[in-house]
């Protein structure tokens, strides 16, 4: 289902993040493009090592066209903190505070610095782009890799095929903190994305932003395939998306017939490799993550 | 010395080498302090945490969760221009230890205090000189102090070091680990005023800035990273002038100088001379007189900054020696100690060729006494005449004594 | 900055002139990316409807808002096709970059 075209949006036309060495179709850098677009040019941005700073910062190459930095693997949260304190430090006026950090990062090497840094209640918005693998290292498997994806480090052999864990809760994980805001987004649900950027952006405290990012070179789609598999992911309820505000939950697209995996899944050369019995297990595993966040919704909420 | 007005309104407390560093970094008001706790620095930290609370000082005060944490947002700090400082010691630097060369190389002028202590394992949370000296090539300026005092004034010291346009290097300040940090002495604390006419606001060169928007932290391929890692060396070796400037002016104004990278202790006519780092030099300076008064001609060189490494100063004054023993409290496994190696390569074409001995004491904070220091002097003038084992580990038990 | 420019780059001459550390100005672009692609998009004006959706959807920002339609960046452009695909009135249509059909 397509958005309503008459949900015009007015984005600025300044290309902040332009001349990176992305893949063609990397959902990645449309993430990174259009919450820059929202947040403007008087942004602190920092990234850690991964593929949005691997391909915006070769020196001469430099893609950010506002102020930006690459942390340590680890750091982004850590860095972020420090960089907000010292806004607050200095006086600045008029600035917002962004990391874009991958899968790998945020869930994986980057958690310890995210907990700590929502703990503090730091000010900065932390945009993690999901494309559920390593995949500036070369494709291998992170903690929020689905279940049954194939990656360089979960190959689809015959002992195991493809990953045999699932997806980390990241956002719930995130809300449990008692974040001032986290919402779920994609890269083809872009007034949804924009509209949650804008909310972050006018947050007072911590906001993180969970952004499915659809990787065609890890993936095993074609470049132009991103946005319609983000779409099919939502569309399956392989995706959920969500939002953690005021202390409350709230699944922002309910529907009461998810469309069949079994395609959405085989067009992914990740998950070509599929059988009938993984195809149940994945489906068990997506019904049994609807259920928690519907609890979490409450009586009251969803 | 000069006096000037406002050096004479300082005032002298009995404190602990550790709240001593607290004054320094409180005196030279950084905005933004992020740091974890680990034994025995936490003083430091505490002290101020309290001022913070207490609204005695400004600064931002982040409880970071991890060390990697307090490094990585003081150099987020200092990517804004903003003068930032953090406290650790052994596991914590060791943790830290990526962003050490990600603060060198990203030519952020960070000051860190840190408590010299072993290194697991075994567990031991008493002082030794293992973990700063296993990160000597880290990039950071490392200052071994000696006693309280310096303790504060090198504080203020450091972040003027690391700032100066010409150095735009980090600093390591290095303080044994119960020994020092938790031993009190009378130290004068300067004004606020005073420190603040000699300690300007941080200018930072390289920054992020909203009006003049840079991308820093960038990836510099085969083509390029030589030339940056050129240019920090190069740094680094330009911070033994600036770092005698610094003294020169510190001592204009409050009339204390601590006498440049290295410090001689009866060193003119010495012919048997011990090397050594950090609080232990006093014990040695006293096994020093013990043996002058017995005539032996002995004497103690100080190391004071082992980065940039004083290899001039040191060849200068080890000139007329027999004998050369360099005294630490670290061990590079199936070698030797770090400093014993680089001042054995720096004398390797001296023309009075010293014997040279290396004395590793102190592991794991077993105490130094004055009779082992004579010992080792001892050892020293006995090693002219007949050959030694080279790398001696100092108070061993064992039941054949080498 | 609205969009960087592509410049030419001198290598500095010395350690000394390189810039203090990994810092430079924001936005500095020696080269385009245009050699990557093996097709190109090409944008029927008269069909384009102004919706902007592939403006949007464009990983690069090579897509450009031009008066009440859009334009193609072909110095940025990698030739992924998302904007062929996000189009609803097909507006877009793929060429081959190189061979006997190209443009």
């Amino acid at each position: 289902m397509s958005e309503a075209l008459s949900a015009k949006l007015s984005l600025s036309d300044d290309e902040l993040f332009l001349g990176h060495k992305a893949c063609a179709g990397c959902g990645g850098s449309l993430a990174v493009r259009l919450a820059l677009k929202v947040l403007g040019e008087r942004t602190f941005v920092v990234l850690p090592a991964g593929c949005m700073s691997a391909v915006g910062f070769l020196y001469p190459q430099l893609a950010f066209g506002c102020n930006a930095i690459i942390s340590t693997f680890a750091g982004t949260a850590s860095m972020l903190s420090g960089i907000a304190a010292a806004a607050r430090a200095l006086k600045l006026r008029d600035y917002h505070v962004v990391g874009f950090a991958g899968d790998g990062g945020t869930a994986d090497i980057g958690l310890q610095a995210l907990s700590g840094a929502i703990d503090r209640h730091e000010n900065f918005i932390y945009i993690c782009y999901d494309n559920e693998a390593y995949m500036n290292t070369g494709v291998q498997k992170s903690g929020l890799t689905p279940l049954g994806a194939r990656t360089t480090t979960s190959p689809a052999g015959r002992v195991a095929a493809g990953a045999r864990s699932r997806k980390k809760d990241l956002f719930e994980i995130v809300a449990a903190h008692g974040i001032d805001y986290a919402a779920t987004a994609t890269v083809a649900h872009t007034y949804d994305y924009i509209r949650k950027v804008e909310k972050a952006r006018a947050t007072v405290g911590t906001s993180f932003l969970h952004v499915l990012a659809p990787c065609p070179t890890g993936w095993g789609i074609e470049t132009d395939q991103t946005l319609e598999v983000a779409r099919g992911a939502v569309d399956c309820g392989l995706w959920i998306q969500a939002e953690y505000e005021g202390g409350h939950y709230r699944i922002n697209k309910s529907t009461r017939r998810f469309k069949p995996i079994a395609e959405h899944l085989t067009s992914q050369k990740r998950f070509a490799h599929l059988g009938k019995a993984d195809l149940v297990a994945i489906e068990k595993e997506r019904d049994g993550r609807w259920k928690r966040i519907q609890r979490l919704c409450g009586a009251a909420g969803g | 010395m000069p006096s000037s007005s406002l050096a004479s309104t300082m005032q002298s407390h009995f404190i602990s080498g550790n709240e001593a560093v607290a004054w320094g970094a409180r005196l030279a008001r950084p905005h933004v302090i992020a740091a974890y706790p680990i034994t025995p620095q936490t003083v430091v930290i505490e002290r101020l945490a309290e001022w913070v609370a207490e609204g005695q000082l400004g600064s931002e005060f982040l409880h970071v969760e991890s060390e990697h944490s307090a490094l990585s947002a003081c150099m987020g700090a200092s990517a804004l221009g903003a003068r930032s400082f953090t406290a650790s010691s052994s596991q914590g630097l060791l943790y830290m230890a990526e962003c050490l060369h990600y603060a060198s190389g990203g030519r952020f002028p960070i000051v860190m205090m840190n408590a010299n202590r072993a290194l697991a394992l075994p567990w031991n949370i008493y002082g030794d000189q293992q973990d700063s000296l296993t990160l000597l090539s880290s990039g950071w300026i490392q200052i071994y102090i000696e006693d309280a005092q310096e303790a504060l004034d090198m504080t203020i010291q450091a972040f003027a070091i690391a700032e100066h346009a010409d150095v735009l290097t980090p600093v390591m300040l290095n303080l044994d680990g119960f020994v020092l940090t938790h031993t009190y002495e009378p130290v004068q604390i300067p004004a606020q005023e005073a420190v603040d006419a000699f300690l300007p606001p941080f200018r930072a060169v390289s920054k992020m800035d909203l009006e003049a928007p840079t991308n820093m932290g960038f990836t510099a391929g085969p083509a390029h990273y030589t030339e940056f890692k050129v240019q920090q060396h190069r740094a680094m070796l330009e911070t033994t002038r600036v770092a005698a400037e610094v003294d020169a002016e510190f001592a204009r104004r409050f009339g204390r100088s601590y006498g440049g990278a290295v410090t001689g202790y009866r060193c003119e006519d010495a012919e048997v001379v011990l090397v050594t780092l950090g609080s232990v030099a006093g014990t040695v300076r006293d096994a020093v007189d013990v043996l002058r008064d017995r005539g032996v001609a002995v004497g103690m060189l100080k190391l004071r900054f082992m980065r940039p490494f004083p290899a001039h100063e040191i060849e200068q004054a080890l000139v007329a020696t027999r004998a050369v023993g360099v005294l630490e409290k670290d061990i590079s496994f199936g070698h030797a100690g770090a400093v014993f190696s680089e001042v054995a390569s720096t004398l390797a074409g001296a023309a009075n060729r010293p014997v040279l001995l290396n004395f590793v004491a102190g592991l794991g904070g077993r105490d130094i006494s004055r009779a082992d220091v004579e010992q080792m002097f001892v050892d020293l003038i006995a090693a002219t005449t007949q050959p030694r084992e080279r790398v001696r580990f100092v108070n061993v038990q064992e039941t054949n004594n080498v | 900055m609205p969009k960087p420019k592509v410049r030419p780059f001198v290598r500095p001459s010395s350690p000394k002139t390189y810039p203090v550390g990994p810092c430079f100005m924001a936005g500095h672009l020696v080269e385009t990316n245009a050699s990557w692609r093996s097709q190109r998009p090409l944008v029927t004006v008269e069909l384009c409807t102004g919706c902007q959706r592939c403006v949007r959807a464009c990983p690069d920002g090579a897509v450009l808002r031009v008066g009440t339609g859009v334009a193609i960046d072909y110095d940025f452009c990698k030739g992924c096709g998302i904007c062929v695909r996000e189009c609803t009135v097909q507006a877009i249509t793929m060429v081959p970059e190189r061979g006997p059909n190209a443009v």
